[in-house]
């Protein structure tokens, strides 16, 4: 077994490239009571989550709905505690972090919700919207602050910046909306970004401009950036890895390349069956699918998680023992049995 | 079998206008297309371009602040423009074009079963009773993929991908010859939106359906469409086969959306449209795509022409 910090330093191009994000191990389980106090199990959202985020590093984590991504990414942003695993951001351990710690730990990571009109108050304007986080964040003076949320304004594409600093969000158009959002979470230069679906809400033409953005923003900043998704073929324009996760793991973590190009997991290779091309082919094709949902939270399957869906399952192992990272190529993880 | 026979639906200067405080929204504007037995059409376009209204506008579901609605429909070559609204309901609307409306899985009833919602339409329309229509559930929900001991659960029980199944369900109970499908899978995960266009080429193959799809994901829209028809600002700019308008699309618009998308296995990067469509209500003179085209001329000041070139259609004079 492999743990993701040495795969990555097999890498020559990255090894010197300092670690922003580590998370080790990482549960996030919620209690279900019943009739509110009687315990009555858990639901397991995030289940040994483990790896490794470098300075200016783009990684996508890809998976469906309830597969825990986004409780993965409310943990990092310190919204839920773990229970059990450590996120050690720059050399500190999130958890030994007190009040005062946690107000530079927020300075220091953006957060990019999914859909811009419900992530944006309907009674502020874009100033207030953009000053708020300056007030929290100690800027005193009111000068430095109008500076500041004119140089982000512009640094979105937000211009001519007078024309949008009255306006309210119902006054702009989605893809604006989502410039605001992304300007809220620049606005205290943080060091870390994470973009939960930053493009799922908007249309086909306005998607690729905020993900250019996203990416522009990330060069010119050095920013490591934690991008959430359900849609593969927005990946390879802006990560450098993928990790796929299914029912609370990670089971395939490698380059994008890697990735699209030679799948190993069968989730994986599922879900690129899955994503579509436009192609008039297409229609004329039906698509070969696994079988069934993704399993409950609360009661996941024995084994592998994927295996009562799996057309590659090995009888005797998959169902029975929980498979560890393998690595059949140099970089690319993947937790499956048929690599052992 | 002559040319018109094969028509299931001809649109003929289609237009519907909304009023409001600032003057009608010109919501869908003089659209003309034909859909022939046993095809799917997808209508493509961006959000506020007016395609849910031209649903809407073909089901004559519309809306208290409805202003101009105009133009000729014809159902198998019976113009049900022409039909009052108690005919339109008995004899058309969920008896020969059904719908699945957005966002359908969240519309169901939450304190009724799912059997009993979908059974609904077939009692009113079909007049059968209601073990009768049970029956004709299970059918549906076997041509859908939905389990028959589903029938008596609440839409809480089922997962987001069951509870849009079990809306294709509802709107083929009264065995339409046509469905209208709006944004079908657009809120659902990958292998649940591609477990959904499985299931409507099966019910397009078996069943012989005709479908029209509203969507604005190109990517997901080849998995159905037979023809396309791209929307503008109210307009329908272009019509063309599937096969020739996703090789090379000819309206520049449409050659803009397309190279939108972004794609799996290319190493061009997508591209996006600068500007944004105008207001429906305030609408340029000329071509509408004019100040966001790179390819406008002293021409486009004017309103193109419909031009017809190898049996596709295109409202651009690029190609006058």
């Amino acid at each position: 077994m492999v743990s993701a910090s040495q795969a990555i330093d097999m890498d020559k191009n990255v090894n010197t490239r300092k670690t922003v994000l580590s998370i080790d191990d990482l549960h996030v389980w919620f209690e279900l009571k019943r009739f509110g106090f009687g315990h009555a199990g858990y639901v397991k959202a995030v289940d040994g989550v483990t790896f490794d985020i470098l300075d200016s590093e783009t990684i996508a984590v890809v998976g469906e709905s309830g597969c825990g991504k986004s409780s993965l990414m409310k943990t990092i942003l310190a919204l839920y505690k773990p229970t059990k695993g450590k996120i050690v951001f720059n050399d500190k351990d999130l958890s030994e972090l007190g009040n005062k710690g946690m107000h530079w730990y927020h300075s220091n990571v953006g957060y990019v919700q999914q859909d811009p009109y419900g992530a944006l108050a309907p009674f502020m304007s874009v100033q207030k919207i953009l000053e708020e986080p300056l007030i929290i964040g100690g800027i005193k003076n009111k000068e430095d602050r109008i500076q500041r949320i004119h140089k982000a304004m512009e640094e979105v594409k937000l211009t001519p910046v007078n024309d949008f600093l009255q306006k309210y969000p119902h006054m702009l158009s989605g893809g604006q909306q989502q410039r605001v959002v992304i300007a809220r979470a620049m606005i205290m230069e943080p060091k870390f970004l994470v973009a939960d679906e930053p493009v799922s809400m908007l249309d086909a033409s306005v998607r690729v401009e905020i993900l250019k953005l996203l990416s522009n923003l990330q060069e010119k900043h050095n920013l490591s950036v934690i991008y959430i998704t359900h849609d593969l073929s927005t990946v390879s324009y802006f990560s450098e890895r993928i990790f796929v996760m299914y029912a609370g793991n990670l089971v395939e973590k490698a380059k994008v390349r890697q990735v699209v190009d030679n799948p190993l997991h069968p989730y994986t290779m599922a879900l690129l069956t899955g994503t579509s091309e436009p192609d008039a082919k297409n229609a004329e094709t039906f698509k070969e699918l696994p079988p069934g949902e993704p399993p409950s939270l609360v009661h996941p399957p024995t084994g592998c998680r994927f295996h009562p869906r799996c057309s590659k399952m090995i009888t005797g192992l998959c169902e029975l023992k929980f498979p560890p990272d393998f690595e059949p190529e140099p970089g690319h993880l993947v937790a499956c049995w048929l690599y052992q | 079998m002559t040319q018109r026979d094969n028509q299931i639906l001809r649109i003929e200067k289609l237009t519907l206008y909304f009023n409001s405080s600032q003057g009608p929204v010109q919501a869908v504007d003089g659209v003309d297309f034909v859909l022939n037995h046993n095809r799917a059409v997808v209508i493509l376009g961006e959000s506020g371009c007016g395609k849910s209204s031209l649903a809407k506008a073909i089901l004559r579901l519309l809306p208290r602040n409805a202003g101009t609605f105009s133009g000729r429909i014809y159902l198998e070559g019976q113009d049900i423009m022409l039909l009052n609204e108690e005919e339109f309901r008995q004899n058309i609307r969920w008896a020969s074009i059904s719908m699945v409306p957005q966002a359908a899985m969240n519309a169901l009833n939450p304190v009724l079963r799912v059997g009993d919602q979908v059974a609904e339409p077939a009692i009113v329309h079909l007049g059968v009773d209601k073990t009768e229509a049970i029956a004709l559930v299970k059918k549906m929900f076997r041509h859908v993929g939905v389990p028959e001991d589903f029938i008596s659960r609440y839409p809480f029980e089922l997962s987001g991908g069951m509870r849009q199944r079990v809306a294709i369900a509802m709107a083929l109970v009264t065995s339409p010859i046509l469905i209208i499908l709006d944004e079908p899978t657009s809120a659902l995960d990958v292998l649940t939106q591609a477990n959904i266009f499985n299931v409507l080429k099966r019910l397009k193959k078996e069943l012989g359906i005709s479908f029209i799809l509203i969507t604005h994901d190109i990517a997901t829209s080849s998995e159905l469409a037979d023809d396309v028809a791209i929307m503008y600002a109210g307009q329908i700019v272009e019509v063309s086969d599937a096969y020739r308008f996703f090789e090379k699309p000819l309206h520049p618009y449409a050659k803009k959306l397309l190279a939108s998308v972004p794609r799996l296995h290319a190493d061009k990067e997508p591209e996006f449209i600068t500007g944004r469509p105008p207001s429906l209500i305030n609408l340029p003179e000329g071509c509408r795509f004019a100040d966001r085209c790179p390819s406008r001329y002293e021409k486009c000041v004017e309103d193109p022409p419909e031009i017809e070139t190898d049996g596709r259609k295109v409202k651009c004079w690029l190609y006058s």
